[in-house]
């Protein structure tokens, strides 16, 4: 679907005829990211993440594929084969710089585009869809980065291995016979290995379908905007090529000066220096942690350190930390406020911007910390309030608010005026 | 990434008077500059398939050759591959010479792949030129092929006591690879 005044695709030479009558794959371009489809003109760069997130996806696939070819997943050689990439296959060490900050900045622009869908109600009707495949798209991410630092076998990967496991191990009854099963032992060795490596081989491509259907659903309605007003008319959107492409196109260019800065300059900043150490099952780290875009979910894991009535502080946590993100999927129907945007939502902004984020920061500082004070108090708190935030604060707010004035639609709110308005419909909340 | 600034919108009202756009620059720029970017991407993804440095590292092989007596060979292993040494009796040095250079395949005299005061000695790959299978004729009791030399199996290529294509499909002799002589009985290859 799309607007009625969307281009229509006209193949030009023999050669696009004929595809578009055998295999339409040019009017599918035209209709999905080229002049055939229009987008709202009034996006900001907080739209540049998805085509980021995918631009980066694209970069995992191809320098992990490549990395493939180089290392042999087995605990006999494992670490000796990435050290091998690095010293002896020809550009190893910038395939493997490549894929490891690719991992990270991944992550940051998949963070990014969360918190503009969080900040602008992206999940509110009618893109609910886009939203689940989207929490889709996050497990998927989290599990193969996860299996993926496993694979170099140093002693983070051994102990990171061992110890998101254990997470299964605190279900009780099955929990340890499920976490022995996950490893095909009883602590992470070769059968491990080898399937965490086919795994994490073939997530990133369930993760390319995951994503073609989130961007499948994203096309029914069209993208959202800053405003949240839906499109009314044809003067409230700009075709997707030149406009969009040009300005992803230039969000590329700072977002891969950002990355190779990173590659080139920083390569082992995000990553962490134990695990050039091989993996020894007889010896932990003293401080083991696990990859940055873990820590605030770390630190929910970690906040519970006593028992609830009958319910153990080890299980509290799990379920916990899996509660953080499964939450998600519920925010479209937790979150009633018909406004979308947050800058016509003034409660609603107050506790974004000075709950949420802040409850955020703490728990990523300290995931990354020691299990000491004051960090698991710290942690605590944040905990406690990111759970209210989403399932107390979130459906009374948007109970007891009243929005600010939106304006009439995306036009109006870019040039002052929209010749489509009908007078004094401009004070309606038109979403 | 290039399609991104390929076109501008053709109602833009900048042109010149030569019809030339200041956008026309900057998309020229942006291609451009991402073309290049294309590039240096594309060379080390195709660079790292090539043999990394362990694999040509291991590329050199020390061979003894003290012990091959006139008419015996040796297999030995130079880039994972055979390698065939022998010491030529007269009667295949004089053969091998009889022959006149033009009328081979790939002329080649028996001179010319030998090392000088070692003309009894001829060190070959032991890989066929035709499609790579391991000739017959070194090891004894083997084929040595209508020329005395080697014989391929697979698609009866002959070589001569010299290791040169006589008769069959292969298109040149066998190859002779760089290898000198350490001292009066050990050879290095590669």
């Amino acid at each position: 679907m799309s607007f009625p005044w969307a281009r229509q695709y006209e193949p030009k030479n023999g050669l696009t005829k004929f595809l578009d009558e055998k295999l339409p794959l040019p009017r599918l371009v035209y209709n999905a990211v080229g002049a055939g489809y229009p987008v709202p003109r009034n996006l900001s760069y907080f739209w540049n993440f998805g085509v980021l997130a995918g631009f980066f996806l694209v970069v995992q696939i191809v320098t992990g594929v490549v990395l493939a070819m180089h290392y042999a997943a087995n605990a006999q050689v494992a670490f000796a084969t990435t050290e091998h990439i690095m010293r002896d296959v020809n550009w190893g060490w910038l395939m493997r710089y490549a894929h490891a900050n690719g991992a990270s900045f991944f992550f940051i622009v998949v963070y990014l585009h969360i918190f503009r869908g969080l900040f602008y109600s992206s999940y509110k009707a009618p893109r609910e869809m886009i939203w689940l495949l989207g929490v889709v798209i996050f497990l998927l991410m989290m599990a193969t980065a996860f299996m993926g630092y496993v694979l170099p076998w140093g002693q983070m990967s051994f102990w990171g291995a061992k110890v998101i496991t254990g997470l299964f191990g605190a279900i009780p009854i099955v929990g340890e016979p499920i976490q022995v099963w996950l490893l095909g032992g009883f602590a992470p060795d070769n059968a491990a290995l080898n399937r965490f490596f086919s795994l994490h081989f073939l997530l990133p491509f369930v993760i390319a379908g995951v994503v073609i259907l989130h961007i499948w659903a994203l096309h029914i309605p069209g993208s959202s905007n800053p405003t949240g007003v839906e499109v009314k008319s044809e003067s409230d959107t700009v075709p997707f090529h030149p406009y969009y492409t040009a300005k992803d196109g230039f969000g590329l260019g700072i977002a891969l000066l950002a990355y190779f800065a990173l590659v080139f300059f920083l390569p082992n900043a995000l990553g962490h220096p134990d695990n050039y150490i091989e993996a020894n099952p007889l010896s932990t780290p003293a401080h083991i942690v696990p990859e940055w875009y873990f820590w605030p979910f770390y630190a929910i894991l970690r906040a519970f350190t006593v028992d609830f009535f009958f319910v153990p502080a080890k299980l509290m946590g799990v379920l916990a930390m899996f509660a953080s993100i499964l939450l998600w999927f519920f925010l479209p129907w937790l979150d009633k406020s018909p406004v979308r945007s947050g800058h016509y939502r003034p409660l609603f902004r107050k506790f974004f911007w000075f709950g949420l984020i802040p409850a955020m920061i703490v728990l990523f500082i300290c995931g990354g910390a020691p299990a000491e004070e004051p960090y698991v108090i710290l942690s605590q708190i944040a905990t406690a309030y990111y759970f209210i935030h989403f399932l107390v604060i979130l459906p009374i707010v948007s109970s007891v608010e009243k929005p600010e004035p939106l304006p009439y639609s995306i036009t109006e709110a870019v040039l002052g005026s929209d010749k489509t308005m009908v007078k004094g419909e401009n004070t309606a909340p038109a979403v | 990434m290039a399609d991104t600034t390929a076109t501008a919108n053709p109602e833009t009202p900048t042109a010149g008077e030569d019809g030339v756009r200041r956008r026309d620059f900057l998309d020229i720029a942006a291609v451009s500059a991402a073309g290049i970017g294309g590039l240096a991407v594309v060379y080390p993804l195709v660079s790292q398939m090539a043999p990394s440095k362990d694999v040509l590292a291991a590329s050199s092989t020390e061979v003894d050759i003290s012990s091959i007596e006139p008419g015996q060979a040796i297999k030995a292993v130079f880039r994972k591959q055979p390698l065939f040494v022998k010491r030529l009796t007269p009667a295949e040095i004089e053969a091998a010479n009889a022959t006149a250079t033009g009328s081979l395949r790939d002329p080649q005299s028996l001179a010319d792949r030998t090392k000088e005061g070692h003309e009894d000695i001829l060190v070959t790959m032991g890989v066929c030129t035709h499609l790579g299978c391991v000739p017959l004729g070194a090891a004894e009791g083997e084929v040595k092929g209508e020329f005395g030399g080697y014989f391929c199996p697979c698609h009866g290529s002959h070589y001569d006591t010299a290791g040169r294509i006589r008769k069959g499909p292969a298109p040149t002799n066998l190859e002779v690879p760089e290898y000198e002589f350490t001292s009066d009985t050990v050879i290095q290859v590669g």
